[in-house]
């Protein structure tokens, strides 16, 4: 009796030990589809707060009221965890089926490991629309990522601020932007909130100060090759050196995230507690969803728009932007065709217009006319005129460049007086060398 | 302490039932079953969890990896090497240090003291033990969230200097790069002191009050008998704070990568958040298994030496057999 209970409480523990063993995390379920027909798309965004949330929420359901057969399972995360998330969900051969994607290097490195669906068969009748922008989520040829808006990097800044400090028009060279700078802080208002926590927002003016002092076929080849060892990225620095001695951010920026709650940057503009702010075009959505609705009502006619300013002497081009697109991806293992209809569908003038209403600019141009926010339309003819715009730097190299990059820029915002701007050219080509 | 010496030292043939005259068994394979049953379990989650990683970032490791693809370029120990090279690495490991060392420095003299404190019969002492172990309780993030509200410009503490008239001692608390791994400090403080002060409070308690008594009738002042009697006695307790206390400061992760994310220019980074950032930022999953698996050597080398230097003496008979 003794051993008969003793040898069965060694089955059980071997089969505990066995279903311990064997439970590996199942993963969402890939376009799960029954005899039917009837599939269900994961689909992962970093759109996790209104307007865009609710937009995309509103395009699943009609999608879904016209393709019965598709519905969604939608996962909204937070846009600094995100990348974290998609990375471990792709190397555990759990990817959702759709997921939000920036192009450039990371989606390159992605694309290398086989991992991304090649949309091109799906999308080659339509992509042309879009214009050169889709040819950014293209690699030899191929379409793996379909963008759903257009950006570009500008200052945001507030009107009545502005009009508080005396200034009467927006700074088109730096000069005139560091001697608004000087008047705002006379005028005891913090010039230029920056979030330099998440360092990505720093790399944009050294982004930006490499456009001004590079040529187009510079920059191209900097891309291409990897590479910031070029006198004009060098340049870069000691212009980024210059501008950063007029102090222009607000106090403590080191410490100050870029888009979460009211102390980030955006909450700081938003809030009316800092004057400007370079960021993307996305902004104005960021501002929407960190204040009440009242108060962005009074914000609409309160925040402008300007684009970098020039940069005196430089030879690169003094109107070429910085910038790039959101869009999605299809993973190798979603059902293809509905997936990338569903990604066109997300280009459709219907959906962008709905897209615009949540202050982003539209992938497609057909859809410009819905643009209302008079900053936002200033953005679009900006860049609709523009003869060149330069993917953020950080995104267009790999991955590990790219944060170098970041890392390089934030050391150097950190410690201005003790960092050699030279250091940034260094840190990138490290980081090359590597690959 | 005679009890114990038995308990330890037989505890097997305790367990096992008197052997029956009828159907003798050969001892080896009872043994061996109940070892399968009690220690099996235990073994494979742990080789399955534990070691099995340990092993397979130590492999990948070797490789120029991005986390995709397979595993194709070799690099041998390039990515170690370069680890160890690293200024940022080394600054890192050196966060670790200072915190290891303020903690042994700062936290464990105001543990013991509180802990004495706390220790006497008063009104009340049950809701302050309760009181200053609570942080303990409240998980790290939202520690990290709580402070950084606290700690913002122009937050509760900047108010607060604000109000007592040191308004000129406000800093940029976690924006200034030579003041930021100092406030992360007081947070860890805040957090873990209280953990310190309830395991010196248990240590405290089994101390037999008739020492202390015997020491009063002798004519001993307080603060002898604590010198002499308590804090000898406490010893045991004081050093396996120690222990915790250097392992817990290797390990820094969560409060530093909420709050600050190991910056501005790496000030407050540690050998964790090192590790992330080129793991799973930079998607450098060879460099950062390699980071991992530095980090996991000296942790080791550091607990192991302790264990066998400084424990030893408490845990003898515990690990060891032998009982002189």
């Amino acid at each position: 009796m003794r051993s008969t209970r003793k040898y069965l409480a060694l089955a059980a523990a071997l089969t505990a030990a066995a279903a311990l063993a064997a439970c590996g995390s199942p993963g969402p379920s890939h376009g799960a589809s029954s005899s039917t027909g009837k599939v269900t798309l994961t689909f992962w965004s970093n759109a996790n707060a209104n307007p865009l949330l609710g937009v995309f929420q509103q395009l699943m359901k009609s999608y879904h009221a016209s393709h019965p057969n598709v519905s969604f399972s939608y996962v909204p995360i937070q846009n600094e965890q995100y990348d974290t998330k998609i990375q471990v969900a792709l190397q555990g051969n759990s990817a959702p089926d759709i997921f939000f994607q920036r192009g450039g290097g990371f989606m390159a490195t992605q694309v290398k490991s086989g991992l991304l669906a090649n949309l091109t068969p799906y999308v080659s009748s339509w992509i042309g629309e879009l214009g050169a922008q889709a040819q950014a989520w293209q690699i030899n040829g191929h379409q793996y990522g379909v963008p759903y808006d257009l950006h570009t990097v500008g200052f945001w800044y507030r009107k009545d601020l502005f009009a508080r400090a005396g200034i009467t028009s927006t700074p088109s060279t730096i000069p005139q932007l560091e001697a608004d700078v000087t008047k705002l802080k006379a005028a005891h208002i913090a010039p230029i909130a920056v979030g330099s926590k998440d360092q990505w927002p720093d790399a944009f003016y050294y982004d930006y100060f490499a456009v001004r002092e590079c040529s187009v076929s510079t920059l191209e080849a900097a891309v291409k090759n990897v590479s910031a060892n070029y006198p004009c990225f060098a340049k870069a620095g000691t212009d980024l050196k210059a501008f950063m001695a007029s102090n222009p951010f607000q106090p403590a920026f080191l410490n100050t995230p870029a888009q979460t709650g009211a102390g980030s940057s955006a909450g700081m503009v938003a809030d009316g507690k800092a004057a400007m702010e370079l960021q993307g075009d996305w902004d104005p959505s960021v501002f929407q969803a960190l204040v009440s609705s009242s108060q962005w009502k009074t914000d609409t006619t309160e925040i402008g728009w300007f684009p970098f300013p020039a940069v005196p002497g430089a030879p690169g081009n003094a109107a070429a932007l910085l910038g790039g697109s959101d869009g999605n991806s299809c993973s190798t293992s979603a059902p293809e065709p509905a997936c990338a209809d569903f990604l066109e569908y997300l280009d459709s003038t219907a959906a962008q217009k709905l897209i615009v209403g949540a202050s982003l600019l539209p992938a497609n141009p057909a859809a410009a006319s819905a643009v209302t926010l008079p900053a936002d339309q200033q953005v679009l003819q900006a860049s609709k005129s523009s003869s060149f715009v330069q993917e953020y730097l950080d995104l267009a190299w790999p991955t590990n460049v790219g944060t170098a990059l970041d890392s390089a820029v934030a050391d150097f915002f950190a410690k201005p007086g003790t960092t050699s701007p030279q250091s940034i050219v260094t840190a990138i080509d490290q980081a090359a060398a590597q690959q | 302490m005679t009890e114990l010496k038995g308990a330890t030292a037989e505890v097997i043939p305790a367990v096992a039932p008197p052997p029956s005259p009828g159907r003798r068994r050969s001892w080896p394979s009872r043994r061996f079953v109940e070892l399968t049953v009690l220690l099996g379990p235990a073994l494979a989650l742990f080789t399955i969890f534990v070691l099995l990683p340990i092993g397979i970032a130590a492999y990948y490791g070797l490789f120029n990896w991005t986390g995709y693809g397979p595993l194709s370029d070799f690099t041998g120990l390039h990515n170690y090497k370069l680890v160890l090279a690293d200024p940022v690495f080394r600054s890192s490991l050196w966060h670790n240090v200072i915190i290891a060392v303020l903690s042994l420095v700062i936290q464990l003299p105001i543990s013991v003291a509180i802990a004495l404190l706390l220790n006497r019969k008063m009104r009340g002492s049950s809701f302050l033990r309760m009181a200053v172990f609570a942080p303990y309780v409240v998980s790290q993030a939202t520690t990290a969230v709580l402070w950084l509200l606290i700690l913002q410009p122009g937050g509760f503490i900047d108010a607060l200097l604000q109000a007592v008239g040191l308004g000129g001692e406000i800093k940029d608390w976690l924006a200034d790069p030579n003041i930021v791994l100092y406030t992360m400090f007081v947070v860890l403080t805040w957090q873990f002191i209280g953990f310190g002060i309830i395991l010196l409070l248990a240590g405290l308690q089994g101390i037999p009050a008739e020492l202390r008594e015997a020491a009063a009738i002798d004519g001993a002042s307080a603060w002898r008998t604590t010198r002499h009697i308590t804090l000898p006695l406490l010893g045991p307790t004081i050093r396996i704070w120690i222990f915790l206390s250097m392992i817990g400061s290797l390990q820094v992760f969560d409060l530093v990568w909420i709050m600050t994310l190991g910056g501005p220019a790496n000030a407050s980074s540690t050998m964790v958040t090192y590790m992330i950032f080129f793991g799973f930022r930079s998607l450098e999953f060879g460099y950062g298994s390699a980071a991992a698996v530095i980090l996991f050597v000296i942790s080791f080398v550091l607990a192991f030496a302790y264990q066998r230097f400084v424990l030893r003496r408490d845990t003898e008979g515990a690990l060891t057999r032998a009982v002189r």
